[in-house]
């Protein structure tokens, strides 16, 4: 971690109070008035609009193998996505991945 | 009217908030261990899970960090990943106007993913009833996820220095995300906008301060909508 202390409180604090005031943005700000229809549609999205980019170059460029892609960490990926996909259960997902890539390393040693 | 008291509601809602604790529980002791792991100290950890409470923004700011991101992007990368709860606050905010200032401030602070979803289902099945029985079914619900998030946090902070380093854990937070992503794609548009924002950041790896990630998001949210519009004008 290349931060400071004082970078990781300010990243947390401010992720923090940023968060509640999203959360509380019509509970407490904007109340009842009306909003454009455009808009809730994007909100929509914020999600699956961000995690598939953070996720792609961890996954096609693993930081462990100085950012070469990686068999095994592939195949490990593809599980717990598949897995995922299949059964909406993200810690199912999360433990097949890693078995997949704790056998899957085992093999190539 | 019923014969619904404020704890009957409770309870009620506690009940119905209890599944949720099997995906809240390991999924907190996982981010607490990996961002130990990371770098981060114990008091960071537990403080991070008590201000933020939501879990996929926690880890996109942790993997930003591991990325040495600058600290605007890291603020940026996690509060896009929240911008949903917004939605979440607007859907709410019909059943919960009525009540008092310091109960929606509350109601806001406890405001995740299973708390909108298992509390709106209620009120809109029961529109009618008080903001009392609302208030009361949504702290009950959102209850027991919000303690066993602490507790795993708490828990799994001290569990991840106690994990020797030699461990390789390095994929854990990537395959973190791929499990999060997976039930999110319920719907064509849904896939377009994934596709755009995975696509996208990679295309656009090379732009300055990790800004690829943001302008791919964009590009993708405005693709989730366009596909949904076009969806719905063939139906």
């Amino acid at each position: 971690m290349i931060y400071t202390n004082t970078q990781i409180w300010t990243i947390i604090i401010l992720l923090g109070i940023g968060t509640y005031l999203i959360r509380t943005s019509f509970l407490l700000i904007w109340g009842n008035r009306p909003l454009p229809a455009w808009v809730i549609q994007h909100l929509r999205y914020t999600a699956v609009a961000i995690l598939p980019g953070l996720v792609a170059p961890l996954v096609l460029w693993p930081a462990a193998t100085g950012g070469e892609p990686d068999l095994a960490r592939g195949i490990a990926a593809i599980v717990t996505f598949a897995l995922a996909y299949k059964t909406r259960n993200v810690v199912i997902a999360v433990l097949g991945g890693a078995v997949t890539l704790g056998v899957m390393l085992a093999l190539v040693d | 009217m019923t014969s619904s008291t404020a704890k009957s509601d409770f309870w009620r809602g506690f009940g119905d908030g209890m599944p949720f604790v099997l995906g809240a529980g390991p999924f907190g002791l996982l981010f607490a261990v990996l961002a130990t792991e990371a770098g981060l100290d114990v008091y960071q950890v537990i403080v991070m899970s008590l201000l933020v409470i939501a879990g996929a923004a926690q880890f996109a700011a942790l993997s930003q960090m591991q990325d040495a991101a600058p600290v605007a992007m890291v603020l940026m990368a996690g509060l896009a990943v929240n911008m949903r709860m917004a939605m979440y606050s607007a859907a709410l905010t019909p059943h919960l106007k009525d009540a008092p200032f310091w109960h929606r401030a509350w109601a806001a602070y406890i405001l995740v993913d299973n708390s909108y979803a298992v509390g709106i289902v209620e009120f809109e099945e029961n529109p009618d009833t008080t903001w009392q029985t609302k208030i009361q079914y949504y702290l009950g619900c959102a209850l027991p996820v919000w303690i066993v998030w602490y507790i795993a946090t708490f828990v799994g902070a001290f569990v991840g220095q106690a994990i020797p380093a030699s461990i390789p854990i390095d994929f854990a937070v990537a395959l973190t995300f791929l499990a999060l992503v997976g039930p999110m794609l319920r719907t064509l548009p849904h896939v377009a906008a994934a596709f755009v924002s995975a696509a996208g950041t990679l295309m656009l790896w090379t732009l300055p301060y990790n800004s690829g990630l943001m302008v791919a998001a964009i590009l993708a949210m405005i693709v989730g909508v366009q596909v949904e519009n076009w969806v719905a004008r063939r139906t």
